[in-house]
């Protein structure tokens, strides 16, 4: 179901994608943000209560003037939370919104319950560079985020548009998302993330596909190393975008990590 | 009408096969390709073809900030504005400019403007560019989202920096300092003529208008493919109200001239050449960004200048098509002369940015074509705009009392390869130590 969530600070009006019942899981979405629909939301929409806004910036998403930084970004969680009654969730972060789901969870260690990381960004190890996604060409873009570039998940989300309008449309969108993605990962995904990651209480699961060509596993061990109460899992023959190459696996994971 | 002699200082001798098997010519560029030895030549001789243009009476000599790349070899155009604010008595110096965000705190551009402007005796113009998007954002790491804020807040400082009276305290989001008191301040009161150099930001003709800055458009597409952004650029004018004076619009173009057309051709096509394919073989991921753009900018259509749109509009294109589609202005000093008052008229145009040396254009044909442009096409084209004031251009001391270089004496050096004698009495006038 979408939703339009507007926070009674005025600045944010968001898209909101909400699924299912039960207790509280709030989705944070990479730097390529959400799909209309998103089939391992609803998913998981069987097992929990599932929240996932467009962070401003995206989509209908309004407000992203108003953040500036990883600081500005976890308030701005902290009163959506405060304000969908969910002071305390299960947080669930994919790469961009995995490494500001652990912020959340590290500025405010009461905020989660248990925290689910997959291929979260926040790290940069020097003999392991992440690739310039930003530099990318969308005709290299599938090859980046995908173990089988050529399969149809991978083909669809790259896929150019022939009429020019929508390609404005389609150009136009990518640009405001990646605009704001820059703000936390421009021109190196660190902003501080390695002074606060020791406070994060919550029980951790950090999940990785083996095949991840954008943040290779090898930096698993830098929140595994830093969060007390943490473990890691590989998810085989999924390359970046984990929840289109392996749904099932993937969310079996979470439900199993947060039901557990 | 007036003439600006503009310089890239590109890197001469790239590969043959550079724009198959490179990269970019800009950002990741290996190292390698770059010999200081030949680099030490070419700053020299670059420096010669600029001071000569001073000499012929072009009216400024331009220059400019890039990183990392072959295209234009400037990091830091301030150092070059220094070396030709001693060795050239006329021309303006035409600095085009510093990317402000860039600096930190930007009150070392207010500093080191000054310090041209004191030294050059008034004859600084001020150009205060965003940058590329592969200067800023990827070789000198800016957030693309808030590059522009940035550049805004800078502009503010370093204005405010020239003009108050007193030491004031700077409380910007980018920048804070408790104490702003430059010394030296401007010679040019309140500043020097500020330019912005703009690559087709909707938003730039505002700021201009806003201002009453100079809006300068360096692309290197020419005067046809120029036209939508001086005419984007008058509109805003006469929308606000202002005077639509051809003095403050600048315009870059490329121009080689010969005796002949047909020498024109024989001479400068494979510079031209190179300039296009391989000092511009910019890699799209590298070009825009994103966020370097704003939306309002991207939905006005404006055309990227470097990058894989721009490279498929050039695809192919041979001399013949440089020349007919604008892109170059070239032939016979009365060729040259005929479409450049074509050009200037239809852009209305006061301020011309000419391109001389091009690409791998060595410094013999770098001079004909100079000394044919400055006594061939310039006068006859000095007649434009005569109604205007020219309102951007520095306004500098009085000839006579501009300070004169001591005389030079170069003892037991090498010049060219040539041993020089020892000039006599050089102690006396440099004074013994």
């Amino acid at each position: 179901m979408n939703t339009t969530q507007k926070l009674l600070n005025g600045k944010f009006s968001l898209e909101m994608q909400v699924y299912g019942s039960g207790e509280p899981l709030l989705y944070l979405h990479g730097a390529g943000g959400l799909m209309p629909v998103e089939p391992f939301l609803e998913d998981l929409g069987a097992h929990f209560k599932v929240y996932a806004p467009q962070f401003p910036g995206y989509g209908e998403s309004t407000g992203s003037e108003h953040i500036d930084d990883v600081a500005d970004a976890v308030l701005f969680y902290h009163e959506l939370m405060d304000e969908l009654g969910i002071p305390t969730a299960n947080l669930v972060g994919h790469s961009m919104g995995g490494m500001i789901a652990a912020e959340v969870a590290a500025f405010d260690v009461h905020r989660a319950r248990k925290l689910v990381l997959i291929a979260p960004a926040g790290f940069w190890i020097d003999e392991v560079p992440i690739p310039d996604f930003f530099a990318a060409q969308l005709t290299e873009i599938a090859g980046l985020l995908f173990h089988d570039p050529n399969s149809p998940a991978a083909q669809m989300m790259t896929a150019i548009p022939s009429d020019f309008k929508a390609l404005e449309t389609m150009y136009v969108e990518r640009v405001k998302r990646l605009a704001t993605a820059s703000k936390f990962l421009w021109p190196i995904p660190d902003r501080g993330l390695k002074k606060r990651a020791y406070r994060i209480a919550a029980p951790t699961l950090l999940l990785w596909g083996d095949d991840d060509k954008l943040i290779p596993p090898a930096y698993a061990k830098e929140f595994t190393s830093r969060i007390k109460n943490s473990k890691l899992e590989i998810i085989k023959n999924a390359g970046h975008m984990v929840m289109y190459e392996q749904q099932e696996a993937l969310v079996g994971a979470i439900r199993k990590f947060l039901k557990g | 009408m007036k003439f600006t002699w503009f310089h890239l200082m590109p890197y001469r001798f790239l590969p043959e096969d550079f724009k198959e098997k490179y990269h970019s010519v800009w950002v990741d560029i290996p190292r390698d390709l770059y010999d200081p030895k030949v680099g030490h030549r070419l700053y020299n001789d670059y420096l010669d073809q600029l001071e000569y243009a001073d000499a012929m009476g072009f009216d400024g000599l331009g220059v400019n900030e890039h990183h990392q790349n072959a295209y234009g070899l400037m990091p830091s155009p301030n150092i070059m504005a220094a070396a030709l604010s001693r060795r050239t008595r006329n021309a303006s110096l035409v600095v085009l400019g510093n990317s402000i965000a860039l600096y930190n705190p930007p009150i070392r551009v207010a500093e080191e403007f000054a310090m041209l402007d004191v030294i050059s005796g008034g004859r600084l113009v001020a150009g205060f560019p965003v940058g590329t998007s592969m200067d800023t954002n990827f070789c000198y790491g800016e957030i693309p989202a808030t590059i522009r804020e940035k550049y805004y807040e800078a502009h503010d400082l370093i204005i405010k920096a020239w003009t108050a009276k007193d030491v004031f305290s700077f409380n910007g989001k980018y920048t804070k300092l408790r104490y702003v008191n430059l010394w030296p301040r401007p010679l040019q009161q309140p500043h020097p003529p500020v330019w912005i150099p703009g690559g087709g930001s909707v938003e730039t003709y505002d700021f201009c208008a806003d201002h009453d800055y100079q809006y300068s458009f360096l692309s290197f597409f020419g005067y046809i493919a120029g036209k939508k952004i001086a005419d984007g650029y008058w509109e805003v004018m006469a929308k606000k109200n202002k005077e639509l004076n051809p003095y403050s619009l600048g315009f870059a173009q490329v121009v080689a001239v010969a005796e002949t057309d047909e020498q024109a051709e024989k001479d400068y096509a494979a510079h031209m050449d190179y300039f296009y394919n391989r000092c511009l073989h910019v890699y799209n991921g590298f070009a825009d960004a994103p966020g370097y753009r704003t939306v309002k900018t991207i939905k006005a259509g404006m055309l990227g200048q470097v990058g894989e749109q721009a490279a498929i509009r050039r695809e192919g294109l041979k001399w013949k098509d440089f020349i007919e589609q604008g892109y170059v202005i070239a032939g016979s000093p009365k060729t040259v002369r005929e479409r450049l008052r074509e050009a200037m008229k239809s852009l209305n145009c006061g301020h011309l940015m000419i391109l001389m040396q091009i690409g791998s254009m060595p410094p013999e044909l770098v001079r004909k074509s100079t000394t044919l442009f400055a006594t061939e096409v310039m006068p006859y084209m000095r007649d434009l705009w005569t109604d205007f004031e020219d309102k951007w251009s520095p306004k500098r001391m009085p000839q006579d009392d501009i300070a004169m270089p001591a005389a030079v004496h170069f003892q037991k050096t090498e010049v060219n390869g040539k041993a020089r004698a020892a000039a006599p009495g050089a102690a006396e006038v440099r004074g013994a130590k």
